[in-house]
């Protein structure tokens, strides 16, 4: 059983991703969470403003019982499935995250300098978690999928526009993590 | 009944992901940084099964659970909205060091501040439906 409690490898963890498209396909639906902010726009009444917004949202009601599942699944792993281990960082990637005001790079699964509520509710913490959560649902929706629809379905189905995508993905995380993130925490 | 099996899968996602790491924001920091394979790994080895998977289910023309036949919808064409979108998701996603999965799991794991993040997302996604004839795609 200690296996399951320690972190699991990315040739464990990658292939039981995989398995989530499988199943998803064979129970006849996709494998992306993104469309699920679009179903909550389209339930809060979001089709006055825009024909984006006006489809039967109730056709897409099972990709919100995942996103529900997905959030039991979060609870499960860590209150039952974790033994409290330190993510194995690169030992660099830590040294480099220090550098930049993280101290405790690993030993959760997110930074307190940035989702604690100390962090959170000063005026550049609450803007960071504003600007990084709008970036991530204006920019899933323009480019018609995120990490899940394209990265992984997409690729999967060798859809060339995916590619495209993925390489965005990349042109952007790079961007962020090398030069803005260093303007934001570094000083 | 017919949606507790979605309520299934989506349990498992969430324990894969947490259990992987990929959720962590320290593991995305690390993945654009280029200093472990970790993540790489675990978005290779997926892409590299789910081709494998897709290629199967087409060559046996395999059926759904209900019995139709099963068929994935292509992509749109398209290059400007799939590249400007991507990076400016990209900037998010390395920013939050979260995507849409993870945003709702890391919710699920009492990261209650990450409500933020979901309903800045949701802003956003609005926004897009309500600009999308004016961008350029």
């Amino acid at each position: 059983m200690d296996f399951l409690l320690r972190p699991w490898p990315w040739y464990i963890s990658g292939p039981l991703i995989s398995l989530v498209l499988l199943i998803l396909v064979y129970f006849g639906k996709t494998f992306g969470m993104s469309s699920n902010l679009r179903t909550i726009c389209s339930i809060g009444g979001a089709g006055r403003f825009s024909d984006f917004f006006r489809f039967d949202w109730k056709a897409h009601l099972w990709n919100l019982v995942v996103v529900l599942g997905a959030m039991i699944g979060g609870f499960i792993a860590v209150t039952f499935l974790s033994d409290g281990s330190v993510i194995a960082l690169n030992p660099e990637t830590v040294s480099d995250l220090r550098e930049l005001g993280f101290r405790e790079a690993g030993k959760s699964l997110l930074p307190a300098e940035i989702y604690d509520w100390k962090s959170v509710l000063s005026f550049k913490g609450l803007t960071l978690l504003i600007v990084a959560g709008f970036l991530v649902g204006f920019g899933t929706r323009y480019a018609g999928g995120c990490t899940s629809g394209h990265a992984i379905t997409g690729l999967s189905n060798l859809q060339l526009p995916s590619l495209v995508a993925v390489i965005g993905f990349f042109i952007g995380g790079l961007i962020m993590t090398h030069l803005i993130l260093p303007l934001i925490f570094g000083i | 009944m017919k949606l507790l099996k979605f309520l299934l899968v989506g349990v498992f996602f969430g324990i894969v992901l947490v259990k992987s790491e990929a959720v962590s924001w320290y593991r995305i920091f690390e993945m654009f940084k280029f200093q472990s394979f970790h993540m790489y790994g675990i978005i290779g080895s997926a892409v590299f099964l789910g081709i494998l998977f897709l290629w199967s289910i087409k060559k046996l023309k395999l059926k759904s659970i209900d019995g139709n036949a099963i068929h994935l919808p292509a992509k749109d064409k398209g290059f400007t909205r799939y590249l400007l979108g991507g990076s400016i998701f990209g900037m998010g996603w390395a920013l939050a060091g979260a995507c849409p999965g993870p945003m709702y799991i890391l919710l699920g794991t009492g990261v209650f501040s990450m409500l933020i993040v979901i309903a800045a997302a949701v802003l956003g996604t609005f926004t897009y439906g309500v600009l999308k004839d004016k961008l350029p795609h």
